[in-house]
């Protein structure tokens, strides 16, 4: 949808795709040219600004500081959402709260999380790390010790097989984008790069499988390749520059980029090296899947190309038709996001959205498509593409290849299957109301 | 894989940005031997390495049943009589969807899979306090519910790997470049 004839126009101007969408080099252009995106809508409500007065909170002293802050009161509503909120004995699921965040890093406190059979209370005095089996000499390792090696810091995102598992409903259940997508985040990870910590060992050139185990009750434990510990796995001690939080595996969690959530072993206590796969419960039975047919899918360790939109998406409403900036977030496990297209008509016209760089390998990217909203209904979606060519797949060709879930799904927090990545759709009606929509 | 010290060296190099491919690890890993580890040695691979001696049979695992499981998994495996405690028996063609409830009967792959997760997260309130002849029992009880084994099957470190699992070959490795 490149437009050739932009002789005498501004890029403001320019539509780019139908039902809005803007030329996103408006966002590269100077203050006239956002200014004429803005004012081409005109000043819907015409209301002028009422003459200013000091404010309450400015009139009097405000509070000292505490020693760790948290968000503003006003801020009360951005929280995860829990699974197991009334703590039964079960496991539980807390989403990060995608459509009220901006940027790309998760607070860690609004991190996903997911344990199986509680948090653990560790001792980072008392925790040990033993890497052992098919090295030549078996080795200890505490927090201490690891943070005396040279770190390796970057930003990736981690997500569970099951995020996004709601979309395999056959009707699209309206929840937000917290509720489909929550349980994937991105952060900064500082840690030991594993394959420092095998060669130390002295690995056996045969091995081909790592068992990881965390120090949870479950001693969950899974089979890593030793490939992708030669690749880019750490042990991971930092998460944004502090020590992990409990439930992303304090003080110490296997950090896979790319690959499924799981096998990413929080509370890391034990590393065996060994000649085949565990088929471990979680490897076997949670954390593999069925194909239609009937077959099943063993090993999925990749969380393919994906992106969705966090602005606007359900739970939001727009106020008044005029410029609106969509946004949200892309990223895919095999490296760095080359491209997202944004739709406004549920996908008959796309045009390109504007990366907010630096753009990292297996990280999330945020997109931004400036918007000018006519007042008339739309479907807006983002399809993404990383560097490898891999590209989100459409609604009906991931169906095609990968089914529906043949039961209602009446919940966002069921599993009818795991590793979806196809689009997600937001329709927006006439008033500006915003509902979760299959196109 | 004899590449791995010259492939680490290069990832680190180029990968990680560390400025130096000469940095030299420091090495701070303490010794200890496979013995000190052994209380930690629990995973049970498939072929059957490193299942522990003892035994024990569906009559036994049924006692012990009773005992420490029911009250989470049910009379006779049916499961639900705690939130997360699943059905350990039964489970439905996996040609009736992407979203068939996945059990022991219908799609675990290996039974040594039945014995290392008993052994290492059950009971869900006291795991480890299991002996290794309550989990032989406790997985011959299982498995025998599920008609994979007869009732007055031995379950030990030799018989449990020979048991088939219905759902062992229906398979597809998802990314076998990445094994």
């Amino acid at each position: 949808m490149t437009n050739s004839k932009r002789v005498g126009r501004t890029p403001s101007q320019e539509p780019v795709a139908g039902n809005g969408l803007i030329n996103r080099r408006v966002l590269l252009g100077h203050g006239i040219a956002i200014a004429g995106a803005m004012s081409t809508a005109g000043n819907i409500t015409g209301a002028a600004a009422e003459p200013l007065k000091d404010p309450e909170w400015s009139l009097q002293f405000g509070s000292t500081l505490p020693p760790v802050q948290i968000a503003s009161p006003y801020e009360k509503h951005v929280v995860r959402s829990l699974s197991n909120p009334n703590g039964e004995f079960r496991n539980s699921h807390a989403r990060t709260p995608h459509h009220l965040l901006g940027g790309t890093i998760t607070p860690n406190g609004l991190h996903f999380s997911i344990d199986h059979s509680g948090v653990p209370n560790i001792d980072p005095a008392k925790h040990k790390l033993v890497i052992h089996g098919m090295v030549r000499q078996p080795l200890e390792f505490t927090l201490e010790t690891l943070s005396r090696y040279p770190l390796v810091t970057r930003i990736n995102f981690l997500e569970c097989a099951g995020n996004s598992a709601p979309m395999f409903s056959k009707e699209p259940l309206q929840v937000t984008a917290q509720a489909i997508h929550g349980l994937v985040s991105n952060a900064e990870w500082s840690g030991v790069p594993l394959s420092v910590l095998l060669d130390e060992a002295g690995i056996d050139p045969s091995a081909k499988w790592l068992i990881a185990e965390g120090a949870d009750a479950h001693f969950l434990d899974r089979s890593v390749p030793v490939k992708k510990a030669y690749d880019d796995a750490l042990v991971a001690i930092y998460q944004n520059g502090e020590h992990l939080m409990p439930g992303n595996g304090y003080p110490m969690r296997l950090l896979l980029p790319g690959y499924q959530g799981n096998m990413n072993v929080k509370f890391l206590r034990r590393i065996k090296v060994v000649d085949q796969p565990a088929m471990s419960m979680f490897e076997t039975k949670t954390y593999s899947q069925i194909l239609p047919g009937g077959k099943t899918w063993r090993f999925h360790f990749l969380m393919e190309v994906k992106s969705f939109i966090t602005y606007p998406s359900f739970g939001h409403s727009l106020k008044e038709p005029g410029f609106y900036a969509i946004s949200g977030v892309a990223y895919s496990g095999t490296g760095r996001i080359a491209k997202v297209m944004v739709s406004a008509d549920g996908g008959k016209s796309w045009g390109e959205a504007a990366l907010q760089g630096p753009v990292h390998e297996k990280a999330f990217t945020r997109f931004v498509m400036p918007w000018r909203w006519d007042g008339q209904p739309a479907i807006l979606q983002s399809r993404a593409w990383d560097e490898a060519g891999n590209v989100q797949p459409l609604r009906a060709e991931f169906v095609a290849a990968r089914g529906e879930a043949s039961n209602p799904v009446t919940t966002p927090l069921v599993f009818p299957n795991q590793h979806y990545n196809s689009l997600t759709s937001w329709g927006v009606d006439s008033k500006g109301e915003i509902k979760h929509v299959y196109a | 894989m004899s590449m791995h010290k010259p492939l680490s060296a290069l990832i680190l190099a180029v990968l990680f940005g560390v400025v130096s491919a000469l940095v030299q690890s420091p090495k701070l890993g303490k010794l200890i031997s496979e013995s000190d580890i052994k209380q930690w040695d629990i995973a049970i691979l498939p072929d059957g390495t490193n299942l522990p001696p003892g035994s024990g049979t569906s009559a036994q695992g049924a006692q012990i049943y009773a005992e420490k499981c029911v009250a989470c998994h049910a009379d006779g495996g049916k499961g639900g009589a705690s939130p997360g405690a699943g059905p350990l028996v039964g489970g439905a063609p996996l040609t009736n969807g992407i979203d068939t409830l996945k059990t022991i009967g219908n799609y675990y792959a290996y039974a040594t899979t039945v014995f290392d997760y008993i052994r290492r997260a059950m009971p869900f309130n006291t795991p480890r306090s299991l002996t290794d002849n309550e989990v032989y029992a406790l997985t011959a009880y299982i498995l025998s519910l599920n008609k994979l084994i007869n009732d007055n099957d031995v379950m030990d470190a030799k018989t449990l790997p020979q048991v088939k699992m219905p759902n062992r070959d229906n398979y597809i490795i998802a990314y076998p470049d990445r094994i």
